[in-house]
């Protein structure tokens, strides 16, 4: 009992405060120099000057939208991992992600500026690329983990296309917020509050399946035969995670592997319970994608590179170790 | 007691034919015996009664309630299926694999409680794997793995247990105790045992089924049904009965 209560209990304290810190500090972060006083008064009592500005309009914003993006997609992949029963699952990987930005993308083009309509599209696109990966994929029988990355990575590209065919269409005074945008660039961001929303609501959800995934890890079949009716929880993993995507792509592009770096390394931690590993996953992303976008705007200040480089610069080598470890089990 | 029974039950997966207007009644404190040559649907037939495959025709019923008529939850409160085969593609622990079979039994939002968790250090203890819990179940061999997997079955506390090989993997002193385990204090349980060993359906089942293919099968008590004489046709291959302190024994020549 105390194993398995404490240690995850005492590990998602440890990451709130590391959060909570690295969310503070990186207010101070940036080409501006501030004192702790300015940000201070700032924070809590705001003017019109110059440095107040900063933190309240460029910093701040900017922080919250990397935190909540990460935890979006961080709890996206662990939903994906449990229903493909893949531990390499991504929204990025499989697909998803490029499905809600080409129809973000498309959305754009139309004019379309409401973050409600943008999202709404984002999740229509994302259920989209994810019904078509999963008929592919699953035509006979059961997934076999290859079969559905090479499919999910081959509709990713077919995305891609998409994404440069309307770019090509899209008018020049667009193309640079737009490229940004889908390289994950946090500084475009649209609403934050809008995005906190979805989080919340999301890992709720999420947390009210989460002794159910417990159950589903162990095999489809397992989880039927403890009383699991299998058909309505796919269902209701599927809308989840794509509803979870589209809020972090409509957020920032597609950023990739954070949904599949942190659920692993959650997990490497010993937190395999999804009613611990759920939270300490969107923390787990809001820390990675935070310390990710505050290295991508300062490592060659004043240019600021997209997030989603330094997120692949981590994802990639990790992804390629684990697939060739499989590989040899 | 009937605890499951089924009715003019027909099962066909494919090109096999299982069984043909089955009739038969699993009752309480009995343990059944279900043989049969590889491929002749023993399995299909196992997951059928626990309601994961649908009939061709005929019905299965759960303490005279018509199986169709119940939720998974339900029926997950009173049957329990021991798989072939584990899936394991995520880490965990013990403790975390075998608490799951408490899942029937808990709300959708409460949280296992020390209770439960006495069942599975409890159910552990049984099956021979004491201070298994915080294990890594990824760590296991192939036969604890498979201990683990009927602990979880005997924590989820179902009044009907079908066990599709449960001896796989285990060694000699193992399929005995696990056999013994299952069989001994059943208090208004019914088992009923895939087997591929004939001496441990005629030393552990008081009642056996054999499926011959086609759609043909053979039911009752193991004294009558075990004979030669149907062991040799049920396997298409010569076997032998003896006898050796008073315990029936078959050998294949």
């Amino acid at each position: 009992m105390a194993y398995l209560f404490t240690r995850p209990v005492s590990f998602i304290i440890l990451l709130t405060l590391i959060s909570v810190l690295l969310i503070v500090s990186s207010l101070f972060i940036g080409s501006v120099p501030l004192s702790f006083q300015t940000v201070w008064l700032s924070l809590f009592n705001p003017n019109a000057e110059n440095a107040s500005l900063i933190i309240t309009e460029l910093r701040l914003p900017r922080t919250l939208a990397a935190f909540a993006t990460g935890a979006l997609l961080a709890q996206a992949g662990a939903l994906m991992q449990v229903l493909v029963r893949n531990p390499l699952a991504d929204p990025y990987i499989l697909g998803v992600s490029g499905g809600a930005a080409t129809a973000v993308l498309i959305g754009m083009l139309l004019g379309l500026t409401s973050v409600f309509g943008l999202t709404g599209l984002a999740f229509i696109g994302a259920f989209i690329a994810m019904t078509l990966v999963f008929i592919i994929a699953h035509q006979k029988g059961s997934w076999t983990p290859t079969r559905l990355l090479l499919t999910g990575v081959v509709i990713a590209a077919g995305w891609g296309a998409a994404i440069s065919l309307i770019l090509t269409l899209s008018p020049a005074s667009n193309l640079h917020g737009m490229l940004f945008w889908l390289m994950g660039d946090l500084s475009y961001s649209y609403s934050v509050s809008f995005a906190f929303t979805a989080l919340v609501i999301g890992l709720v959800l999420s947390m009210l399946l989460s002794s159910q995934l417990n159950v589903l890890i162990r095999g489809d079949k397992l989880a039927a035969t403890l009383g699991i009716n299998l058909k309505q929880l796919h269902i209701k993993i599927y809308i989840l995670a794509s509803l979870l995507t589209a809020a972090a792509v409509v957020q920032a592009g597609s950023i990739g592997f954070v949904g599949f770096i942190v659920p692993h390394l959650i997990r490497l931690a010993g937190i395999t319970d999804h009613r611990f590993l759920l939270p300490a996953a969107s923390l787990g992303g809001g820390i990675l994608v935070l310390v990710a976008d505050t290295a991508a705007r300062t490592i060659i200040e004043p240019q600021q590179l997209p997030v989603g480089i330094i997120t692949a610069l981590i994802g990639i080598p990790l992804f390629l170790y684990l697939l060739q470890r499989d590989a040899k089990q | 007691m009937s605890l499951m029974s089924s009715k003019y039950l027909t099962v066909k997966i494919a090109d096999t034919h299982v069984c043909e207007k089955l009739t038969l009644s699993f009752d309480a404190d009995q343990s059944w015996a279900i043989l049969g040559m590889n491929g002749c649907g023993k399995t299909t037939l196992l997951h059928t009664m626990a309601g994961l495959l649908p009939a061709h025709a005929g019905d299965i019923k759960l303490n005279n309630t018509n199986l169709n008529d119940l939720s998974r939850r339900e029926i997950a409160q009173q049957v329990g299926l021991l798989l072939q085969h584990q899936e394991d593609h995520f880490p965990g622990t013990v403790l975390e694999a075998v608490l799951i079979g408490r899942h029937p039994h808990l709300k959708s939002w409460q949280w296992e409680s020390e209770n439960d968790k006495q069942l599975v250090f409890d159910a552990l203890e049984q099956v021979g794997l004491n201070n298994f819990a915080q294990r890594p179940i990824l760590t296991l061999s192939g036969g604890e793995r498979q201990r683990v997997a009927l602990a979880t079955l005997l924590v989820q506390q179902t009044k009907v247990r079908l066990l599709d090989e449960p001896v796989n993997h285990l060694d000699i002193h193992h399929q005995h105790e696990v056999m013994k385990i299952l069989t001994s204090n059943n208090d208004n349980i019914t088992n009923v045992f895939v087997l591929h060993d004939v001496n441990l359906a005629a030393q552990y089942c008081n009642h056996a089924l054999l499926i011959f293919g086609k759609g043909e099968t053979v039911q009752g008590n193991s004294k009558d049904v075990l004979t030669e004489e149907n062991l040799t046709k049920l396997y298409q291959h010569p076997i032998k009965e003896i006898s050796l302190k008073n315990q029936r024994w078959f050998i294949a020549n």
